[in-house]
């Protein structure tokens, strides 16, 4: 018998069909926005205005976002409701250089941020230090959220803290933040936190074509962002992981600290959520204490059960999906949205367990079961078994 | 009785893996005691689980371990493998490790292998992942990152597989399997970790007569290169394996020795075999 056969399905998560969309995902990003934006004509059928590539920006932020908790609860089954957190902290790293980089061109006319003007505070406080020089902002986009995600991951991964318990402890954690950020005294803004921005790394903020690199690079990082979460979870680490999410007990036992898989993990989520927001905010212009309510992180957990946990492609399904209807809401019957939201939450988790993803993996299946392929008919079984498996073993992780 | 059968099981379970033979890091066997729990209590909110409880296993040793619900044998297990730390007593593996300070996994890593009383496999890998995960490796984060499956490893899964009789089934996710393949899987993982010492806590619940046989069989061939510790109450089976048995009762031991000697204890009568 060959021992190294290794054909199973947990490491095949994308076959060639994948990797097509995959590409022409990128053909989208690369080629069609930056072309039918830039040089096609105003008056051209084929010119995608502003708005357009604003939103996909946006939602592709959202995606990156979506991908990282997939990561910590599709694969780890952890599940956070405070990413919003690390996403604001990217953010606010971010926004702090551009706010140094409006230089005197504010209202007040002064080499400080209007705000603290406002404030009448007369030098940068202690936590601006560096912040007019771009590689700061940027290890601080990093080691913000990644520090922050260790420190708080490390007590409550070694208290054994788990289940609804440390969805709830992460709330409360951005909820305080979000406490914190609102005071003026904490040199964020306050309630209006950071806008107006005019340039990035010298690049007019506002130019169509700072605006399509922006949208560019966050393309791009969402690309790598998910060859990077396919690696991990493919690797015998994301085994290890899938394996804690299933029977913890046993994987301790098998000899391995699952504090410090759990640790990794979380921390590079948070990571990942933090360059999420770096994008994001030069791309909308503005980042305030309201990307720390509680509502905002509880959506992300929405838009990767909408796409399907645990496949990574249906993290970023969701995000594109929700926030797509979204837009859509908000302009047409902004009352409704929270309504539809919510109904759109209920009916995935009643009917849709395992996400759009799921449904379509099922979907082909099906199809080609009735074609009377052996290894269709196997990843059926698998999808359907891993459905009612991972309900019941949320069951009795919240019974525990 | 059945010394055919041990022959030929001791042959098939050497045949490809000498897990057995490897010698544990750090692990002074040198008294031929694998295993020391000595004057162990654990209370839970008042209630004693374990009382006073005091034993040794010796290398290469099969203990059968019985006794009524609530005598204490899952805790007992728990205190070893160091999921509940005791209030007193001293556990020690081997002469020198002391177990009370050590974690889940470092016990793990040092070699002792626990099977759950229900089946715990991660069910959402295959059969072969789930032996490649419990193989004895590099545990790290950093390593099992960039890890890649030799061949030798692999040859070492397909060998377990083909001991455990799961061959045909690598590929099938473990969740899908027979509650006795289950079983099986999990002290193929448990043989995986190559351990000094295996605590199996009820290893034939749910298998059939036949497979129940064949349990039999492979701790058989086990027993001399692992030291195992089986809690058990099918006494059928205890009757087929036990070469000394150890009666729990309240947290303490009742009773020790030969199974027919203990079968005719008259305490041991009264408060398990007798009802």
């Amino acid at each position: 018998m060959n021992g190294r056969q290794t054909s199973t399905l947990a490491r095949r998560i994308y076959g060639p069909r994948a990797w097509a969309t995959l590409g022409l995902f990128a053909l989208v990003v690369f080629v069609v926005f930056p072309v039918c934006n830039l040089l096609a004509a105003d008056t051209s059928p084929l010119h995608l205005s502003a708005y357009w590539v604003a939103l996909a920006g946006k939602i592709m932020c959202y995606a990156i976002v979506a991908l990282a908790m997939d990561l910590i609860w599709g694969y780890a089954g952890i599940l956070s409701l405070g990413h919003g957190l690390f996403f604001a902290l990217g953010g606010y790293a971010m926004g702090m250089y551009l706010m140094r980089q409006i230089g005197r061109e504010g209202q007040y006319k002064s080499d400080l941020p209007d705000f603290m003007v406002f404030l009448d505070w007369k030098s940068l406080p202690w936590h601006w230090w560096n912040s007019d020089q771009f590689w700061w902002a940027a290890v601080l986009i990093v080691a913000v959220p990644g520090v922050l995600a260790f420190v708080f991951g490390f007590f409550a991964f070694r208290s054994r803290i788990r289940g609804v318990y440390f969805s709830i402890i992460t709330q409360a954690l951005t909820y305080a933040a979000m406490l914190l950020f609102f005071r003026n005294e904490t040199g964020f803004g306050g309630n209006n936190g950071f806008t107006d921005f005019k340039r990035l790394l010298g690049f007019e903020i506002t130019l169509p074509s700072t605006r399509m690199a922006l949208f560019v690079i966050t393309g791009a990082t969402l690309i790598v962002s998910l060859l990077v979460a396919r690696y991990i979870v493919t690797s015998k680490a994301g085994r290890v992981l899938q394996a804690i999410r299933d029977a913890e007990q046993r994987v301790m036992f098998c000899g391995y600290d699952t504090r410090h898989y759990k640790l990794f993990i979380w921390t590079f989520s948070a990571v990942l959520c933090g360059i999420a927001g770096a994008l994001y905010v030069p791309q909308v212009g503005i980042i305030n204490p309201g990307e720390m309510s509680p509502a905002n992180s509880i959506e992300i957990a929405i838009w990767v059960a909408v796409g399907g946990r645990g496949t990574l492609a249906g993290a970023i399904v969701g995000a594109i999906l929700v926030n797509g209807a979204k837009s859509f809401f908000t302009q047409a019957f902004p009352e409704y949205w929270l309504y539809v939201l919510g109904l759109i939450f209920i009916l995935v988790t009643l009917y849709l367990p395992q996400g759009v993803v799921g449904l379509l993996r099922s979907l082909q299946a099906r199809g080609a079961q009735t074609r009377g392929t052996p290894s269709g008919a196997m990843q059926a079984a698998g999808t359907q078994s891993g459905g009612t498996q991972s309900n019941s073993s949320k069951l009795s992780e919240r019974q525990a | 009785m059945s010394e055919p059968l041990i022959e030929s099981a001791i042959e098939q379970g050497g045949g490809g893996t000498d897990f057995g033979h490897m010698r544990t890091e750090g692990l002074d066997e040198s008294h031929g005691v694998v295993l020391y729990v000595e004057g162990v209590s654990v209370s839970f909110d008042g209630f004693r689980a374990l009382n006073n409880l005091s034993f040794s296993i010796d290398i290469g040793e099969l203990r059968c371990v019985i006794g009524p619900n609530g005598a204490g044998k899952t805790t007992m297990m728990d205190v070893v493998t160091g999921r509940t730390r005791p209030d007193t007593g001293r556990v020690y593996f081997g002469q020198t490790m002391d177990l009370t300070r050590m974690s889940e996994a470092q016990i793990a890593t040092a070699g002792i292998g626990r099977k759950f009383q229900k089946p715990t496999i991660f069910e959402h890998h295959s059969v072969f992942d789930n032996l490649e995960l419990a193989m004895k490796a590099n545990k790290s984060v950093r390593h099992t990152l960039f890890a890649r499956l030799a061949s030798e490893e692999g040859d070492r899964i397909a060998a377990m597989l083909d001991q455990v009789r799961l061959t045909t089934e690598a590929d099938r996710l473990a969740g899908e399997l027979s509650h006795g393949q289950k079983q099986w899987l999990e002290i193929g993982m448990l043989l995986m970790q190559e351990p000094r010492l295996l605590l199996l806590d009820e290893p034939v619940a749910g298998m059939s007569d036949e497979e129940t046989e064949r349990t039999a069989e492979l701790f058989l061939s086990l027993a001399g290169r692992h030291s195992l510790v089986v809690v058990e109450h099918d006494m059928a089976f205890i009757g087929t394996i036990a070469r000394k048995v150890t009666v729990l009762h309240e947290g303490s031991v009742l009773a020790e020795g030969p199974l027919d000697h203990v079968q005719n204890d008259p305490r041991v009568i009264e408060v398990y075999l007798g009802r």
